[in-house]
């Protein structure tokens, strides 16, 4: 898997340029984690462009797909948000898929994980609080901060409560981008520490009889790893765009 | 669940804007060197990639964002709208024809009941109009019988008055011929005769 690498778990992190590339003197270079957005980009495109091209009233497979993908996707929103949700549906639609499609790639062997990068996830959070705070201060004015301050609350707690709700608000896209973070990481990481376990079990220094008997069982583990981690893609993808909808549901309804 | 591609248009310079201040932040940090100093071994912490990866990923998601609300969900969404009304047009047309399916099998219900109750009608005065005839056929049979008869009952009481009127000549004349046998002398015809309607009127 990891070129090189041996059974260093972190090497598959490691992000290395393609094409260099300076700009106001910032490091902008085409990496490997470039080359899998833009693999992100195409596989989501295809399913999505090319699936809906063929705009026929009965769908074939890769129109079913974006259809289900649409679909899902609405009913969330409508589910958290109710029907005015919908005027960010293309927005997190394309934040659900952006992240699925790069979770369930960097699952195949040799690719990169663009969202095990924790720059990425928290840019995706902070995008994702930018809006909400923006939207809600937009269409809201200062009403968007009764947010901040629960009904029914007797006068000597409302403090307190500011305070809580205030550090429960901000803590949002640290706990949203850290989620993604270390779930993708983690999993990785796992994944090459057994397939680590295998390589050094039949090749490494100590390998014998008996380390090629016990070989199997992180073999064996690292298969049902692989099944967790792409219930994991999934799962993620999906609680990173469910909460979207919920803080995004805080700008458009901030009345509690 | 279609949805109207107006409004997403409103919404874009919204994540522009949030994108851009994005960008801007990350960009500072990883302009201010030194900040995770010779730590920065572990490669999703190390800011030297930062810069390049929010590059890169602004231009990829605003790419993936600007397809899917331009082209792939407006074009998914009125896939599904036709889809919707296509079915719901079919249903309707489905009904109609139901409707109208059920109006025919009422006509022909209907058309059915009035040509039984003709037929009942027809039978009837078929029948009505056998049993008259047979009925007349009858009289008109029984009064020729009956005419027969009396006819031939006539015949028979002729032929009977004939009878009794030659037993009675004949009657005379043997009674005649006896007396005479007896008495050596004939009685005259009357007398005989009166004695015969007299036996005959006694017998």
């Amino acid at each position: 898997m990891a070129a090189g690498g041996g059974i260093d778990p972190i090497h598959q992190f490691h992000i290395a340029p393609i094409v260099e590339l300076k700009l106001f003197g910032l490091d902008l270079s085409f990496t490997n984690s470039t080359l899998w957005m833009v693999v992100v980009l195409a596989v989501v495109s295809a399913i999505m462009v090319y699936g809906s091209s063929q705009r026929s009233v009965v769908p074939g497979r890769l129109q079913s797909l974006a259809e289900m993908a649409y679909e899902f996707v609405a009913s969330t929103m409508t589910g958290v948000m109710g029907k005015d949700g919908l005027k960010f549906f293309p927005f997190v639609f394309s934040l659900f898929m952006f992240v699925l499609a790069s979770n369930l790639l960097g699952l195949l062997p040799g690719s990169f994980t663009v969202t095990s990068q924790i720059i990425v996830t928290a840019a995706l959070a902070l995008l994702v609080i930018s809006i909400v705070v923006i939207y809600g201060v937009v269409k809201h004015g200062t009403h968007f901060f009764g947010l901040f301050v629960p009904s029914g609350v007797p006068g000597w707690l409302l403090p307190f409560m500011v305070l809580i709700e205030a550090v429960s608000f901000l803590s949002r896209p640290v706990s949203l981008s850290l989620r993604l973070f270390g779930n993708m990481l983690a999993g990785h990481i796992a994944l090459k520490v057994f397939g680590g376990f295998v390589v050094a079990l039949t090749t490494g220094a100590a390998a014998g009889l008996f380390t090629y008997a016990i070989a199997p069982l992180p073999l064996l583990l690292a298969v049902a790893l692989t099944a967790l981690e792409v219930l994991v893609a999934v799962l993620q993808a999906y609680v990173f765009a469910i909460l979207t909808c919920v803080y995004l549901n805080d700008a458009l309804h901030p009345g509690h | 669940m279609p949805v109207r591609s107006s409004g997403f248009a409103r919404q874009g310079w919204l994540l522009a804007v949030g994108s851009f201040a994005t960008l801007l932040a990350g960009a500072a940090q990883a302009a201010t060197p030194g900040l995770s100093g010779e730590k920065a071994s572990f490669p999703p912490f190390d800011p030297a990639h930062f810069a390049s990866n929010l590059f890169w990923l602004a231009i990829t998601f605003a790419v993936l964002y600007w397809l899917m609300s331009k082209v792939a969900l407006p074009r998914l969404g009125s896939i599904m709208e036709e889809r919707a009304s296509t079915i719901g047009r079919d249903l309707d047309q489905a009904a109609q024809l139901q409707g109208k399916a059920e109006e025919m099998a009422q006509a022909y219900e209907k058309a059915l009941a009035e040509a039984r109750k003709n037929a009942q009608g027809i039978a009837q005065t078929a029948r009505e109009a056998g049993a008259k005839a047979s009925d007349a056929q009858r009289h008109a049979t029984e009064a020729e019988l009956a005419a027969k008869m009396a006819q031939a009952e006539a015949t028979i009481a002729k032929t009977k008055t004939d009878a009794m009127g030659n037993v009675r000549d004949l009657g005379s004349d043997i009674a005649a011929a006896i007396v005479s046998k007896l008495t050596g002398q004939a009685p005259s015809a009357s007398e005989a005769a009166a004695a015969v309607d007299q036996a005959l009127a006694r017998g």
